[in-house]
């Protein structure tokens, strides 16, 4: 480990997806001394995840591409990644913050030139893909990671693997021998971007997520779109690899539910609208998209996205909360029940695939936030006095689409700078 | 400045060593490439290869650095050098022997290509020179914020927490903007279930009470010039007087105007008294205070109301807004609490088609409505007409499939907002991208153009008076991953001006909009571009001896960062400045150039290229692909085991904008068999982050051509391709097409 220098005029920004990258580039490109620390291996977040953007249809993996540049230019942002945060103690100001690092048993020589991913023989299930597809024991989280360095699984160490890695490397860039090291700095203030997960389908019993192999995420159909990814970049069902041409969105999977999430993920109607447009670039003419949800939320500028979709004959949109899914046994079809409530009709509709609109739910720690913060009832930490230097960003503060987030990345970078230039007394 | 020295180094690590002929690429360095000082190691970006380097800089003179490895995006941390040293990068890693396969009949083109980039990279780092900040550089440290609304007011007081001086300039005789004509405001913490306070109170006694913030009122911006660090102001008064007042960044926080619901008489509106638009419904609840809201016709208590949502928005009906305002929802929710926590009894009715009311605060404030009984309807509403007792609203229940008359003692339209932009500057120059001088103000057919709003910045730009607008109106930005990535450096778009918003949303972009401000003005100081070449301090700069006044340069810039002087010379604001090299592209004469980023660098690059005769057999053509995201799908392409043709030579380009037709034609008349243009998706969603490069460089592709066919050659021999960054099967595809293009029409005839 190199060493860490950090001060109370430091800026310490916890999560490298899109809101804690752009509130330490925004914080660094201020003149900041910023700390960015992220658990996993490389940065990037859920957006690296996706497969491209509403309502612009780009891709996220271009925007990440110069946060990675600047990142790269900038002296005063460090990185450390697979490091967490376990404790935080003082005041604004002045933070002592207690960092734990895991092992990457790699270290900076790595060139990433892949030798120690072909001699091993381990597979794991990819994290990056939500595990549909597997990846090695010694691997590089995605082709944009950065740091650009390779991985080695802890669970292949102590086993041959591990040895056949080191014998691998002729870089000396393999060191089993690492520890998880803790790491006790002083900040200034605190930036918590930690994120979201993808809400646990196999909660929403009546829909079957584990139960039918045909029904899926959107983040797993997101996955399915990179030609690098499990199906090779085609929309397949997983029970038979058939091309999934009738496919239904169910919205509010998870959301906007008193027995699941409370609060509407806001991402939701936009995703699926978005992925809708996945399947003419699949299929060309053939294929038909069902949406079934309770309002379509393509708020302000995105409602002409929405107007564009329902112009397109092949999708079609009803009003209804699904009540549940059946397998059709020959076909492997999900059938959907419920009522379209306009002009409440009973139905009971078989489709190829099931894509569930899966709900945002806060990355909270496992054992809680390291201090004391005011959070809602949803779990998302709010703008209060009482935080002290601790600022949400991105999908802590609320659920969030990237636009927003980054917003949220911006205005916490500046809610930190206030307090380190308050210690500078470069106010005056 | 002291003598160029080159120092070329050469890595044998990553199978480089195995795969290439080192101890030749070492002798092209020194005799093709003029190289100095040549070395090299097995494993360059190991501690001891980079002290090597190191070493030579600070010990042997060394100040033109090539590293002879992996690709320009990896390693970097490793061979970022500091100070008086130019860095190229001749990627013999991804752009060599990982898109090349591994097999004996390959190896001598393998080693050709090996061999030309490292040629290309020391003819570049030889045309280069360390960028250095431009000397003039402003340093003024307040910020200007236009508009004394929500988002002005919270610009000015983040800006001000963070230390830096702040004026607010307000059209209005007081602050507060639209909410500040509000009774209560939706809540901005938990729990969200009740109407509060509007925030403009508290804001507006902060504001007063900072020193550092001063305040004009009934004022106006009657002109702005200079640049980030630099701009100066004349802020005019409505009685007469001007100030004018020096700042180092902008902050564009005009909100929004209320949509005219006079627009909209089939709903009523206009036809009776007891039809008002949010704006009045405000009105009417300042009035009653808590109390017993009464309708303006006959002042009767209020005890059935009925919200209708979308009033003009969402309609592609002329006259009516096409988008969705976004808080209107949350508005006629917080309008209904207004009677419903005074009397529950009262009836209060919602009729929308979605209701929109995201994230936590907005969901649980929608289920506090529910719980306060509410009714909500999905419904469209026909028409609105008078009753005997009051408005009659005529609507189909979307639930029951059945249409409804439903008489209302109020009926309440949720209209929309429309921004306060200013002047739509591109419909006010009118499509211009050859650079002739603009024929002002008529449309495609000749008509004038009415532009019947006052400009709200009154820039002195060349390019107009106020911020680009986007679609329906509001400013920037286009960008997902960039919300404040502006088309006018230092100035910023915040609050409703650039996107519908309600006023939590408004506060978090204010305070972003503040942290830009800042980073706008600090960066000025130390003459650095902002984003996305954050940190660079190269700068264009031209040679007035040869210019020929043709406006190009300044007709496409895409940031608006140049002016034109007295003699009409192109006058270069660099801190307005994003590094582009659009202008550079743009020059027929060539007069344009950065220090580290010329006609020369990629132009030598192209020169300095092995071009075999004609009896070799072996073809070579360019390809300039924009190093954001081309470049980096032919890298992934590399790390994936694709490959490509032997003959292509890669040069990134900071945008495709930046490419002059001179490479091109140089390229072909020196014998390059063909030439590929890798650039971004251009037209509306555009994905250039230099807004106009990609959709540049195609216009002026579209004119080669005229010179392919002076040269007598096919014009297959030149093509240009939108490419994304995930295009990682389909970049080396396309290489893959030139060379076959190539194969079928034959060999260029200008070989040497």
């Amino acid at each position: 480990m190199s060493e860490v220098i950090a001060t109370n005029q430091t800026i310490l920004v916890v999560g490298g997806g899109i809101s804690g990258m752009t509130a330490a580039l925004e914080a660094a490109e201020c003149g900041k001394q910023v700390l960015l620390v992220e658990k996993n291996p490389t940065v990037g977040g859920r957006v690296s995840q996706l497969y491209k953007y509403f309502p612009k249809l780009c891709h996220p993996k271009c925007g990440l591409e110069i946060n990675l540049r600047r990142m790269k230019a900038n002296r005063n942002l460090r990185l450390m990644t697979l490091t967490e945060v376990t404790a935080v103690e003082g005041e604004a100001g002045n933070y002592s913050v207690t960092l734990k690092t895991s092992p990457r048993y790699v270290n900076d020589n790595c060139t990433a030139c892949g030798a120690c991913a072909d001699a091993v023989e381990a597979e794991f299930d990819d994290e990056h893909n939500y595990g549909l597809m597997k990846r090695k024991g010694a691997w590089l989280p995605f082709n944009q990671a950065y740091p650009f360095r390779y991985v080695l699984d802890p669970r292949i160490i102590g086993t041959p693997d591990a040895d056949k890695a080191k014998a691998a490397c002729k870089y000396d860039a393999i060191d089993l021998d690492m520890q998880e090291e803790e790491t006790t700095i002083t900040v200034g203030a605190i930036v918590w971007a930690t994120g979201w997960r993808p809400y646990d389908a196999g909660k929403i019993q009546p829909y079957g997520y584990d139960r039918f192999d045909n029904v899926i995420t959107s983040v797993e159909l997101e996955r399915m779109m990179d030609p690098h990814g499990p199906t090779g970049g085609k929309i397949l069902r997983p029970s038979d690899g058939k091309e999934a041409k009738d496919v239904a969105f169910i919205q509010c999977a998870g959301s906007r539910d008193k027995n699941h999430l409370k609060h509407c993920s806001r991402i939701c109607c936009m995703a699926s609208l978005k992925q809708a447009t996945y399947l003419p670039e699949q299929y060309g003419e053939d294929y038909k998209g069902t949406i079934y949800y309770i309002d379509i939320r393509a708020i302000d500028r995105l409602d002409d996205f929405y107007q564009n979709i329902q112009k397109d004959p092949n999708i079609k949109f009803v009003k209804s909360k699904v009540a549940s899914i059946t397998e059709d046994k020959e076909t492997g079809n999900p059938v959907l029940h419920g009522v379209d409530t306009e002009g409440y009709h009973r139905y009971s509709n078989p489709h190829d695939l099931v894509v569930l609109a899966i709900g945002m739910e806060p990355s909270v720690p496992a054992d809680g936030f390291p201090m004391e913060v005011v959070i809602n009832e949803e779990g998302f930490v709010e703008l209060d006095e009482k935080n002290g230097a601790f600022f949400a960003a991105g999908c802590s503060s609320d659920a969030l689409d990237v636009n927003r987030a980054v917003q949220s990345g911006t205005a916490s970078a500046l809610r930190a700078i206030q307090v380190v230039n308050r210690v500078a007394g470069a106010e005056g | 400045m002291a003598d160029m020295k080159i120092g070329a180094y050469i890595c044998k690590g990553c199978g480089l060593g195995e795969r290439l002929d080192c101890d030749e690429l070492a002798t092209i360095a020194k005799r093709d490439g003029k190289a100095q000082v040549v070395q090299q190691h097995d494993f360059l970006c190991s501690e001891d290869g980079v002290s090597m380097i190191r070493n030579d800089i600070d010990n042997e003179g060394v100040n033109r650095v090539v590293i002879a490895a992996c690709s320009r995006r990896a390693k970097t941390d490793a061979f970022n050098f500091d100070g008086e040293v130019c860095v190229a990068r001749a990627n013999l890693r991804e752009g060599v022997i990982w898109i090349r396969p591994d097999e004996d009949e390959f190896q001598e083109t393998t080693q050709e290509m090996a061999a030309d980039y490292v040629r290309m990279g020391c003819a570049e780092v030889k045309y280069q020179t360390p960028p250095h900040p431009a000397e003039e550089r402003g340093c003024h440290e307040a910020i200007l914020v236009v508009g004394g609304g929500v988002s002005g007011m919270t610009a000015a007081l983040e800006a001000a927490k963070a230390g830096y001086p702040v004026h607010i300039v307000e059209k209005e005789a007081q602050l507060g903007g639209a909410v500040g004509q509000m009774w209560k405001d939706i809540p901005m913490h938990s729990p969200y279930t009740d109407p509060v306070e509007p925030v403009t109170r508290r804001l507006i006694e902060e504001v007063e009470a900072n020193e550092r913030i001063t305040v004009h009122l009934s004022s106006r911006l009657t002109k702005t010039s200079g640049a980030p660090g630099r701009f100066s102001a004349d802020i005019s008064a409505e009685s007469g007087s001007t100030t004018t007042e020096n700042f180092g960044a902008i902050v564009m926080a005009s909100g929004a105007t209320p949509y005219d619901a006079s627009k909209l008489p089939e709903l009523g509106y206009g036809k009776s008294p007891d039809v008002v638009d949010r704006v009045e419904m405000e009105k009417l609840a300042i009035e009653a205070d808590g109390g017993p809201i009464k309708r303006p016709s006959d002042g009767k208590e209020v005890k059935k109301v009925t919200f209708i949502q979308c009033a003009g928005q969402r309609s592609e009906k002329e006259g009516h807004l096409p988008y969705c305002s976004g808080d209107c929802c949350l508005t006629s929710i917080k309008q209904a609490m207004y009677f419903k926590d005074r009397n529950p009894d009262i009836e209060t009715e919602v009729l929308f088609t979605d209701l929109r009311t995201p994230g936590a605060p907005g969901e649980d404030f929608y289920r506090s409505g529910q719980d306060k009984e509410v009714t909500f309807r999905k419904g469209v509403v026909s028409e609105v007409v008078a009753g005997s007792n009051g408005p009659v609203v005529k609507f189909k229940d979307l639930i029951l499939d059945e249409d409804v008359e439903e008489e209302a003692d109020l009926v309440v339209l949720a209209t929309g907002m429309v921004p306060n932009s200013g002047v739509d500057i591109e419909l006010a120059a009118g499509p211009n991208v050859e650079g002739e001088e603009e024929e002002a103000q008529t449309d495609s057919e000749g008509n004038a153009i009415e532009i019947p709003v006052e400009s709200v910045l009154n820039l002195t730009y060349r390019q107009g008076k106020d911020l680009p607008h986007l679609k329906y109106g509001f400013n920037d930005s286009h960008f997902i991953c960039f919300p404040y990535e502006t088309r006018r450096t230092g100035i910023y778009a915040s609050g409703p001006v650039r996107r519908p918003m309600d006023t939590p949303q408004a506060i978090e972009d204010a305070t972003g909009a503040a942290l830009k401000a800042i980073q706008a003005l600090e960066n000025a100081k130390l003459g650095r571009a902002a984003h996305p070449r954050s940190g660079d301090l190269s700068y264009p700069s031209f040679r007035k001896e040869g210019c020929t006044q043709c406006k190009r340069c300044t007709v496409e810039c895409p940031f608006g960062a140049i002016d034109e002087d007295e003699e009409r010379y192109p006058k270069f604001n660099e801190a307005r400045c994003r590094r582009c090299g659009t202008c550079m592209g743009a020059c027929p004469v060539r007069v344009i150039s950065f220090e580290n980023y010329s006609v020369d660098t990629v132009g030598q690059q192209i020169k300095n290229c092995d071009i075999p005769d004609e009896f070799d057999e072996k073809p070579r053509f360019l390809v300039l692909a924009c190093e954001n995201d081309a470049y980096p799908a032919l890298d992934m392409a590399a790390m994936q085991g694709n490959s490509y043709s032997q003959w292509a030579r890669v040069i990134p380009v900071r945008c495709l904008g930046s490419v002059n037709t001179i490479w091109i034609t140089d390229a072909l008349n020196s014998g390059y068999d063909g030439v590929v243009l890798m650039g971004c998706k251009k037209g509306d969603d555009y994905q250039c982050h230099f807004v106009k490069g990609s959709e540049m460089a195609h216009y002026r592709m579209s004119k080669i051509d005229d010179t392919l066919e002076q040269l007598n050659l096919e014009k297959e021999r030149v093509e240009t391709y939108e490419v994304a960054i995930t295009d990682i099967e389909r970049a080396p595809k396309l290489i893959n097409d030139m060379a076959e293009t190539i194969d079928k029409i034959g060999m260029s005839p200008f070989k040497f």
